[in-house]
């Protein structure tokens, strides 16, 4: 016993190098995946790709943020897809009558809102992230349909500054980084370096002793769900830019990923661990499987139970690992 | 008497309500009567289908998110079946849907258990995967379902003997969702097993000292929970005539409905009718709003901050009663 304890076996050594490093076997694997990408279609590794790649992983990456940010402290945002398609079709639909900048501001000001319920249904009423977030969701889209009645005959203008970053390109790489390389380096120096991101770590470490260490979890709770809505809304117009159509579920295949890239990253679902450079490596392990399941013409059923199963099994995995060690 | 009515002070609450809720039916559109009992049965019974599947698993200690994608299975499953198929081969399609709800619940269980994730997470993984298997199997809604199914749940009963004018009274729906609660959940419930639901749902780790076999007891939970998911999803199909892959808002509806019917979060507690005439007040609200001629869209808007505000109620109840049970 005592033998066993000084020289682990080589499993619990690789599990615990997995928990401590999430990001060396993370980087292994999506290397592996494009190498099998590249075996399976000759030569469709390239500059191209490459940027085609990064182009799509962005808008994942940032709804994955979401994930991320709110998995910490033990919760989940389901709405982030609701949200981010009603920032999208807000900007699309208002600019024609109002000019981009304000249309930009009321879409904003629309995410911000769900965030805002979703913070205080967590903060003060304490119902589960997933079920209160399912619920604004579906509320949102009731709105959504709404206020498509509305303005069904304005027509759509999509602001250039967005196509811009969505669809152009500098130096062969997307414009959509101009966005994103600021925006994740604010997440990892807000999780690592301020006040802030060490609460939502101990809040979903343990929620009860922040508590009694004089945490005020409410207000945790409340500024993260905004936040989260936050950078939902500023995703859906990111996604806007890109694929410049306004339609009432542009972003919605968007949810599953999200969730899946942050638990792929190696965010704990259950709080506490992980943190925002792996969910933006699982994020693009995602993308490239993504294209793998493409090239096998993989239907939409087929990639959701893939999805649900990678969820499943890495959080499995990673509850395996953790109780080793 | 009295007692009884102290005892199930929130499930008669809600009987009132509902009572209450009828009466201003009747006023906003007085020729409201069988017809539109029925049309109310036939709104109902899906939703009432998955909240007694949400109740049974919410009861024993779980939650079960992926109750709508397995009601969208089941519902397409039926509909590819039976498309076509004779009145004999229908009915081997019902059966095979209700073991297949059967099968899917008691996977999901056997994963919460024997993977120790949490049931909140392993339930979100399998409602991905649920709806990946409704879309492989039917891509769009379609299909079709036997004419003696859809006539099961639609008008009145018929009885030798009674006079029409009181059957219709009674619409097949209601009657349906007794027959079916009171021949699978009723036994269950007098029985051992229905006793170990609510020792576990109450506390785990008692129910195992007291010698309860709880990874099983679970399992079984989320076994009922799929034969209902799959019931619910059946009568999707009987209702439309069409299998649905996307499921409908039965989630959201179910938690809501469990909530509103005294079965508390966390398990232990409640029984099977609070949820049921929960169910038909929020969809007696639905109705109300449509008979106003509210638009749907705004309808639906209505319904879902009722839900949301009813699970926030709910939340807030259940976090007094554990400050209050632990003494603090």
């Amino acid at each position: 016993m005592a033998t066993a304890v000084e020289t682990p076996g080589l499993g619990a050594r690789a599990g615990r190098l997995v928990v401590d490093y999430p990001l060396i076997p993370l980087v292994g694997l999506l290397m592996l995946l494009v190498a099998v990408l590249e075996i399976m279609q000759p030569g469709i590794v390239n500059e191209r790709w490459l940027s085609n790649t990064l182009k799509f992983a962005i808008p994942l990456a940032m709804l994955a943020a979401c994930q991320t940010l709110t998995m910490l402290t033990g919760g989940i945002d389901l709405s982030v897809g609701t949200v981010a398609t009603i920032a999208a079709y807000v900007t699309a639909t208002a600019t024609p009558l109002i000019g981009a900048p304000a249309a930009i501001g009321i879409a904003m000001a629309c995410a911000l809102a769900v965030g805002v319920v979703n913070g205080i249904g967590v903060a003060f009423a304490r119902v589960h992230p997933l079920i209160m977030t399912l619920g604004t969701g579906l509320i949102a889209t009731g709105c959504l349909l709404v206020y498509q009645r509305t303005v069904i005959s304005t027509g759509t203008v999509y602001p250039d500054l967005l196509v811009w970053m969505g669809t152009g390109r500098t130096w062969g790489l997307p414009n959509g980084l101009f966005l994103f390389i600021p925006f994740a380096l604010l997440i990892l120096w807000a999780q690592r370096r301020t006040g802030f991101g060490r609460l939502l770590y101990a809040i979903g470490s343990n929620e009860a002793a922040a508590r009694l260490s004089g945490v005020r979890v409410w207000q945790v709770h409340l500024a993260l769900y905004t936040l989260s809505g936050a950078i939902a809304g500023l995703t859906g117009l990111l996604y806007l830019g890109m694929v410049k159509t306004a339609s009432l579920s542009l972003a919605l295949p968007l949810d599953l990923p999200s969730v899946a890239a942050a638990v792929v990253g190696g965010t704990s679902i259950f709080g506490g661990r992980g943190g925002y450079g792996g969910t933006i490596v699982g994020a693009l392990i995602l993308t490239v499987l993504a294209t793998m399941l493409t090239l096998l013409q993989m239907p939409e059923g087929g990639r959701r139970i893939l999805y649900g199963a990678i969820i499943l099994a890495v959080t499995a995995l990673y509850i395996r690992l953790t109780d080793r060690s | 008497m009295s007692r009884l009515l102290q005892a199930n002070a929130w499930t008669a609450g809600l009987a009132l309500l509902l009572v209450v809720l009828l009466i201003a039916t009747k006023l906003i559109q007085p020729d409201f009567g069988a017809s539109g009992l029925d049309s109310l049965a036939r709104a109902a019974l899906p939703f009432a289908l998955a909240t007694v599947g949400m109740a049974v698993v919410v009861i024993a200690g779980g939650i079960d998110l992926s109750i709508a994608a397995m009601m969208a299975v089941a519902s397409v499953t039926a509909a590819v079946l039976m498309d076509g198929a004779s009145d004999g081969e229908a009915v081997f399609a019902v059966l095979g849907v209700l073991v297949l709800g059967l099968a899917m619940g008691a996977l999901n269980g056997a994963l919460i258990v024997i993977t120790r994730v949490p049931d909140i997470v392993v339930t979100l993984a399998m409602l991905f995967v649920w709806q990946g298997v409704a879309l492989l199997i039917l891509n769009a809604p379609g299909g079709g379902a036997a004419p003696w199914l859809r006539a099961l749940v639609a008008g009145g009963i018929t009885i030798p003997g009674i006079p029409p004018a009181l059957t219709e009274w009674m619409p097949r729906g209601f009657v349906f969702l007794a027959v079916v609660v009171a021949g699978i959940w009723v036994p269950i419930r007098r029985s051992k097993l229905g006793l170990m639901f609510y020792a576990v749902g109450s506390d785990a780790q008692a129910a195992y000292r007291s010698g309860v076999p709880v990874g099983p007891v679970r399992v079984a939970a989320y076994a009922v929970c799929g034969l209902f998911a799959a019931l619910g999803g059946l009568a999707v199909t009987m209702g439309t005539g069409i299998g649905e892959p996307i499921p409908g808002p039965y989630l959201l509806a179910s938690v809501a409905a469990v909530v509103l019917g005294g079965v508390v979060l966390g398990g232990g507690r409640g029984g099977i009718l609070g949820p049921i005439l929960a169910v038909l007040v929020l969809r007696l609200v639905r109705m109300d709003l449509t008979l106003l001629s509210v638009d749907p869209n705004v309808a639906a808007i209505v319904e879902g901050t009722i839900m949301v505000a009813v699970v926030m109620l709910g939340a807030v109840l259940a976090t007094r009663g554990a400050r209050h049970g632990n003494g603090g």
